[in-house]
């Protein structure tokens, strides 16, 4: 239990996904403008990392790591080992597209409220560098299909984090006297470094 | 070369640039700006990768059905990326490690998938193709400036050659450790935004 609390705050403070290795910065930048929307996707987020982690961790495990169809295919001599890991890309970003694809049907047939809420957000995740990112991370990581569930949706509550937090500071910015060259996106890199170099102080915390 | 195939090869590197302006790609532009190597690697990747599914995009673009384009672009780009990879891996196993899941993001790197969904689905193969090279020089330009400032001001070094002699090894100069860590990059390309947009005073955003 302890480890997969370690798990979870680690990827959410200390890994953080937007702050610390800058994955899904496409959207972080563009869809921070208000808070609302920024919950929207961050909800979005959490729920198709928590699916897609441990969906792409079996799909791995099971079939394309190495060795890992010998026993299925009867193979025993290892110069004949299966290694089909370089598929793995293309692997992955079907499973997340299909995922969503599912996802998108499931909201828009049982929760039509939640669907409608989140929207165009959807079917923009599946482009999102943090899920794709997540799924790499997994598999250097190695972890089993339990962290790896632990791993996607901590992971996916620290992106949220962040892109609540950076909406609300531009919800504020509004009202600040920005240099006509730095409005919108100049200044928004800035205040993300200035986030980043908040965040990098939870490094200093051993788990 | 006519003046339209330049503005399609060049537009993109100032005028329309795809990270300070379009916010794509914004991701692998940090974290891959430690050492111009580096970012020089990321920058034929990219510049690769987009060209060559804008040309294959393009090619097929009368027989994609446009309810399913999403995935056939996906699908053509992940085994572009899988061959960008797999030589990395081949020829320079150190710099794949140092990337590591890096490579693998140009998939989700919406610089790839925006151009095959703005241009080559409705252009000409091969002005789809020097749309792809454009717009990896456009990306690389911002690479590379950030990765010029992070290596000789972090490391004293340009491409690993000694240009400022470090304290440490005798010299005059104090490597600065800021520049150092990832999010720096923040920084630098927010100031960067700043100085095109005090060039080009149309590309400032009202807010």
């Amino acid at each position: 239990m302890e480890h997969y609390l370690s798990i979870f705050i680690k990827t959410i403070f200390i890994e953080n996904m937007a702050l610390s290795f800058f994955l899904g910065m496409c959207t972080f930048l563009a869809v921070s403008k208000k808070v609302s929307t920024a919950i929207g996707l961050g909800v979005a987020v959490v729920v198709v990392l928590g699916l897609a982690v441990p969906a792409n961790q079996i799909i791995y495990q099971a079939i394309l790591a190495p060795g890992a169809l010998d026993g299925m295919m009867g193979i025993t001599d290892p110069a004949n080992s299966i290694d089909l890991s370089f598929l793995s890309f293309i692997t992955f970003i079907g499973v997340i597209a299909a995922l969503v694809q599912i996802l998108e049907m499931i909201l828009d047939k049982y929760f039509p409220a939640l669907y409608q809420a989140l929207g165009i957000f959807l079917p923009l995740i599946t482009v999102n560098c943090a899920i794709f990112g997540a799924v790499s991370f997994m598999v250097a990581k190695n972890l089993t299909l339990g962290e790896s569930v632990v791993y996607g949706i901590g992971s996916g509550v620290g992106w949220m984090l962040a892109i609540v937090l950076m909406a609300g500071l531009r919800e504020k910015m509004k009202y600040s006297d920005v240099p006509n060259g730095l409005k919108g996106l100049g200044i928004t890199f800035i205040t993300a470094g200035l986030m980043a170099f908040g965040f990098l102080s939870f490094g200093g915390i051993s788990l | 070369m006519s003046s339209d195939n330049k503005k399609v090869l060049f537009g993109p590197v100032v005028d329309n640039n795809p990270i300070a302006l379009q916010v794509l790609g914004v991701c692998s532009a940090l974290a891959v700006t430690s050492s111009m190597a580096n970012a020089l690697v990321m920058t034929i990747a990219v510049m690769l990768v987009t060209a060559f599914s804008n040309l294959f995009i393009s090619a097929i673009r009368n027989q994609i059905p446009s309810s399913v384009r999403i995935i056939v672009q996906m699908a053509i780009i992940a085994s572009l990326v899988i061959v960008v990879d797999q030589v990395l891996k081949a020829f320079s196993y150190q710099l794949s490690k140092e990337l590591s899941v890096y490579i693998g993001l140009i998939i989700t790197n919406c610089i790839v998938m925006g151009r095959a969904e703005a241009f080559a689905m409705k252009e000409k193969p091969g002005v789809s193709f020097l749309d792809g090279i454009g717009n990896g020089l456009g990306y690389g330009a911002v690479l590379l400036v950030v990765a010029f400032f992070r290596e000789l001001l972090g490391f004293g070094t340009l491409f690993g050659i000694e240009i400022l002699q470090l304290t440490q090894n005798g010299g005059w100069y104090q490597g600065n450790g800021l520049l150092v860590l990832p999010f720096s990059s923040f920084f630098i390309i927010g100031l960067t935004i700043w100085a095109i947009r005090q060039w080009k005073p149309e590309q400032v955003e009202e807010d």
